[in-house]
């Protein structure tokens, strides 16, 4: 029993009581050995996706057309990097196999990525930029929202987190494409453009397969499937508002989130990711 | 050097109050609501800490602030316990640090926000009102927002149209 001097006024019983408290919360998914796969393929999914929209934010830095967005895309970019630390933080707890956040970051090589075409396309313009910002905030929100809901408590607390910024990020995202949509000519004739580019990409971010299946089983998250009404919704009443024409296209590229098939531009965004890793593996600050 | 006996848990959390946010040094961790608990695991005394947005940079620096604020004071045997749930909120600030804020330039955020308040279609969205942020230099609430992002993740950018000052507001959350 350690000496816990000065603490006449103190209640020892309720600090016991409180310290259990502290442990993380029990979560009877996360060692679930039947389910691990799907949780872990699942919870990369998130992560990675995060992981990769943040870094090609990042890649503005210093580069953006005026100062304020310049800012903004970095706050967002650190945002969804700090997502990314969660999700591949208890992916890495799920796996058991002494990986953590950056290890699945660094030492992954492009077929191990999980996350939707959509966020490891090319930057393109800053209107591309921010139609697949918007697209993809408009996603997220709503997949957070239901997260909170979760049957595990540990994403649930990741998502509640997560939902609080991802709030900002989509305001803003939804502003700037309603603001250079219903703009100039120019602006718009370049959102409508880069709306037509992302779209089949976007509709990757709603296809099922079983790893879906079997997280929405066990209530852990909704399918992929069923955030599309409230994402339609969304993009359908700021598409109005910004002039611009949803894409007459349901069809989906797909190989990204399933890991089978991501585009050319994956890998080389990870050699300059993960150059440093890879060149001086465990190096730190 | 080896600490004897320990301080008491009152004690520690007055020596936190002294440990200024390493960006907004006007106010403290325990000013912000960050420090959410402080308890001794055995001889550990463990600090649980609370980051502001899950990216901020300032987290790691805040944390290395505390331990060196407490070896300080003889405490060798910390360990900083990082918690996200329940996530940090704006209502945790105080109403004293709310006005070391705004006199230090940076209006407060908004109490009535809440949840979201501050992410106007968001709120919309999922039911909320938008707001009126009061200029911390003239009072003005003649104010508008230049961008929902400013010099760090946790503040917006606003221009007050009375005086033509700009300033930093701090977003609720």
């Amino acid at each position: 029993m350690p000496s816990l001097p000065d603490m006449n006024s103190t209640d020892v019983v309720g600090m016991a009581r409180r310290a259990a408290e502290h442990q993380a919360p029990r979560d009877r998914h996360i060692h679930n050995e039947e389910l691990k796969p799907a949780l872990f393929e699942w919870l990369c999914r998130m992560g990675d996706s995060t992981l990769i929209l943040g870094h090609r934010l990042s890649e503005w830095c210093g580069h953006a057309p005026v100062l304020e967005e310049d800012i903004a895309l970095a706050n967002v970019a650190l945002d969804l990097i700090g997502h990314t630390q969660m999700w591949l933080g208890l992916a890495g707890e799920v796996e058991c196999e002494g990986r953590d956040a950056d290890r699945l970051a660094f030492r992954r090589d492009v077929a191990h990525f999980r996350n939707v075409l959509l966020v490891e396309k090319q930057n393109g313009d800053i209107g591309s930029t921010l139609m697949r910002q918007f697209l993809f905030d408009a996603w997220h929100i709503e997949r957070l929202r239901g997260l909170s809901e979760s049957s595990s408590e540990r994403v649930a607390e990741i998502a509640a987190k997560a939902f609080k910024e991802v709030s900002y990020h989509v305001d803003r995202s939804a502003d700037l494409v309603i603001r250079l949509g219903d703009g100039t000519d120019e602006s718009h004739r370049r959102m409508q453009k880069a709306l037509d580019s992302h779209w089949t990409y976007a509709n990757e971010m709603f296809t099922d397969d079983g790893v879906d299946e079997a997280v929405a089983e066990v209530g852990i998250a909704a399918r992929s499937s069923e955030l599309k009404p409230a994402w339609d919704r969304l993009v359908d009443e700021v598409f109005a508002e910004a002039t611009l024409v949803r894409p007459d296209n349901d069809y989906a590229r797909s190989g990204g989130k399933n890991g089978q098939r991501h585009t050319e531009h994956l890998g080389h965004l990870l050699a300059e990711m993960q150059f440093l890793q890879r060149a001086y593996p465990d190096a730190s600050w | 050097m080896t600490t004897t006996t320990l301080p008491c848990i009152e004690d520690v959390w007055a020596w936190l109050s002294e440990v200024p946010d390493p960006e907004i040094p006007v106010i403290s961790v325990t000013d912000l609501g960050i420090v959410r608990d402080v308890y001794f695991d055995g001889e550990t005394l463990v600090v649980a800490v609370t980051p502001t947005y899950s990216g901020c940079p300032a987290t790691s620096i805040i944390e290395l602030d505390i331990e060196t604020a407490l070896a300080r004071r003889g405490l060798e045997k910390v360990r900083i316990e990082r918690r996200i749930s329940p996530p940090w909120s704006t209502d945790w600030i105080g109403d004293e640090a709310r006005e070391k804020l705004r006199t230090y330039g940076i209006a407060p955020p908004d109490k009535s926000g809440a949840q979201s308040g501050g992410a106007v279609r968001a709120a919309r969205y999922f039911g909320g009102a938008a707001l009126s942020i009061a200029c911390p230099r003239c009072g003005s609430t003649e104010t508008e927002k230049v961008s929902q992002f400013g010099s760090t993740p946790c503040k917006a950018a606003y221009r007050c149209k009375s005086c033509l000052e700009p300033f930093d507001y701090f977003k609720c959350i």
